[in-house]
């Protein structure tokens, strides 16, 4: 038995270690790819002969003009932006959907649910069409502002699942000490959903930081594009310099990788610890 | 949660103040609080729905007002668009193939993760991590040149004497690597799985153990009965997803070679911004519309005979 289960444990290990190492192996190899040149690029060998830092230091200059701080920085206040909104005003809608008991609410709730399957492509058209008649063609209000709404339907139906599994005796508690809704949301509920905002706030982030097709159509002036854009010019071009390319690509990775590694075990737990359903 | 450990004359009380709450109806205060999501349903769901609806029957192409033209768009895309019958096939095989796949992809790696082991979270992290940063413009770009005639990929191939072929300039072979891709990215359909996995009780477990059960036994007739409702949520959300995937299809092969990846997504963003037709990007849009809303349909229907609640037992659902 005991026999048993050690081999078991052994193999558990041994099948994890291949496939970690077959997920990793591509990021190596970019990482290693990233410093060849052009033509070294198809030999096997992981590591260049000579690694070619210029890949990086080239690369990073854009163009005459500007740099890739310049799309970092663009990129990065967006999601300052979106974070903010989406944790902000996904945490005020859910709670009232969990807790306050006002006309239609299941309605309502039901078709929030509803709007998570809507295909973006239905809404898309109009929404070009009014933000091209307020004149918000390339800036990044489009981007933004629909985290101020709610941060998206999705996040909004995990907070509620998740203040809902917050026991009622604690507003009921300070209900009877005087606390009004806004005191017992403020005081009692955005404490204790914590965890939960930021995992809102991660995903948020991974999420704004690959929504590519809303990036490329409301921006295009150059000096208002993101790392996206910037890399999808390196792609564009007609002899793509794939050093330079796959040396930014890593570069506008890192914003993601840092986060995950700060805040790794919210990825898992703040998803289980809601009590996701479906 | 101990929703058993609640005696009587607490559970009446609860009743009670439910139906106090009840009575005491908090409209404004709701109202209020839900108003920043009501506000953009109101302004970038419901309004834009009705205008799409309404530039279905139209052209228009920005410039001047919209002109009616009855069902001239529907007919033009049944009947004359070549494009069209191409990117919905494309769009189909890539659903058909890709969802399943991912599902069955990230359901292995969650029951290979849900396991008290030393070292988990180095596991977890080495294998989540690069699919975390899959859907990102950088990664279409690695996959580019990994799938490329001289690309890695086929560098591992030769290793076992294996000739590739350029995988996206190959018209048989670019979608499947777009399938691929797509199932590389199993990352937040994993974390759902790993989070269903986690909520199972381990006394099912333990006591099918003591009944004899096998592994395969235990998986069938616990974890996935268990389990079926975050995979309905997962498969539901998975097929509306894949028919709006975008941006590997734009980055990586654009569409071709021969429109072999011509996603409709990537088909109706042609229209809309790059021809400016945007009452017939309206219609398209509202035939995706119609397919995705038939298919979950179908599926909360069928989901009756395989989707298993826990009703009873403690857990409200």
């Amino acid at each position: 038995m005991n026999n048993a289960l050690r081999s078991n444990k052994f193999t558990s290990h041994l099948l994890l270690i291949v496939f970690s190492l077959l997920m990793l192996y591509p990021v190596i190899w970019w990482v290693g790819a990233s410093l060849k040149t052009t033509a070294e690029m198809s030999s096997p060998s992981i590591w260049p002969s000579t690694p070619i830092w210029e890949n990086y230091t080239q690369g990073w200059q854009f163009s005459p003009e500007f740099t890739f701080a310049r799309f970092f920085g663009n990129t990065l206040l967006m999601e300052f932006w979106n974070v903010l909104g989406g944790v902000v005003t996904s945490a005020i809608v859910a709670y009232g959907f969990a807790r306050l008991n006002f006309k239609f609410r299941g309605v309502l709730f039901s078709i929030l649910l509803l709007t998570m399957m809507l295909p973006g492509q239905v809404t898309i058209v109009p929404q070009y069409i009014l933000y091209n008649k307020l004149q918000f063609m390339d800036s990044y209000v489009p981007l933004i502002l629909p985290h101020f709404f709610g941060g998206g339907a999705f996040f909004i139906f995990l907070l509620v699942q998740f203040i809902r599994g917050i026991p009622r005796e604690l507003d009921e508690a300070a209900k009877i000490d005087g606390a009004s809704v806004y005191g017992i949301f403020y005081r009692i509920v955005l404490p204790l959903i914590k965890p939960a905002l930021v995992t809102v706030a991660i995903f948020t982030f991974i999420w704004s930081w690959d929504d590519y097709f809303a990036q490329v159509l409301y921006l295009n002036s150059v000096g208002n594009f993101t790392v996206n854009l910037a890399l999808r010019m390196y792609v564009d071009q007609f002899e793509v310099q794939w050093g330079k390319l796959l040396a930014m690509s890593l570069v506008s990775v890192m914003p993601s990788v840092v986060l995950f590694f700060f805040a790794q075990k919210h990825f898992v737990e703040g998803i289980a610890t809601t009590g996701l359903k479906g | 949660m101990k929703a058993e450990a609640v005696n009587k004359p607490a559970a009446v009380k609860l009743r009670l103040t439910k139906k106090l709450k009840r009575s005491n109806n908090n409209n404004l205060a709701g109202y209020i609080f839900i108003s920043p999501w009501l506000l953009g349903f109101l302004l970038l769901t419901v309004w834009p729905i009705i205008q799409s609806f309404y530039l279905s029957f139209t052209e228009y192409s920005l410039l001047e007002a919209p002109t009616w033209t009855g069902t001239q768009n529907y007919v033009n895309i049944f009947k004359n668009d070549t494009d069209f019958t191409t990117s919905l096939k494309v769009t189909f095989i890539f659903v058909l193939f890709s969802v399943p796949l991912k599902l069955f992809f990230s359901l292995m790696v969650a029951m290979m993760l849900n396991k008290n082991l030393k070292g988990m979270n180095l596991y977890r992290t080495a294998i989540y991590f690069p699919s975390l940063i899959g859907g990102s413009v950088a990664v279409a770009a690695l996959w580019r040149n990994m799938f490329s005639l001289n690309g890695y990929f086929n560098q591992v191939l030769a290793w076992f004497g294996i000739e590739g072929v350029g995988w996206i300039t190959n018209p048989d072979t670019s979608l499947g690597t777009l399938i691929l891709l797509n199932t590389w990215q199993f990352g937040s359909t994993m974390v759902i799985f790993l989070a269903g996995l986690k909520q199972i009780p381990n006394e099912l477990y333990e006591s099918a153990s003591v009944d004899g059960a096998s592994k395969i036994r235990k998986f069938f007739h616990i974890t996935l009965p268990m389990l079926s409702p975050v995979m309905f949520f997962n498969l539901v959300l998975g097929i509306i997803g894949s028919f709006q995937m975008f941006t590997a299809a734009s980055i990586i092969t654009q569409g071709g070679p021969i429109n072999s990846t011509y996603m409709y997504a990537l088909f109706l963003y042609d229209k809309a911004f790059k021809h400016y037709q945007m009452g017939y990007a309206s219609a398209l849009a509202w035939i995706l519309l119609v397919i995705v809303a038939l298919i979950t349909a179908i599926n909360f229907l069928v989901s009756r005979y395989w989707v298993f609640y826990e009703t009873d037992g403690g857990k409200q659902k």
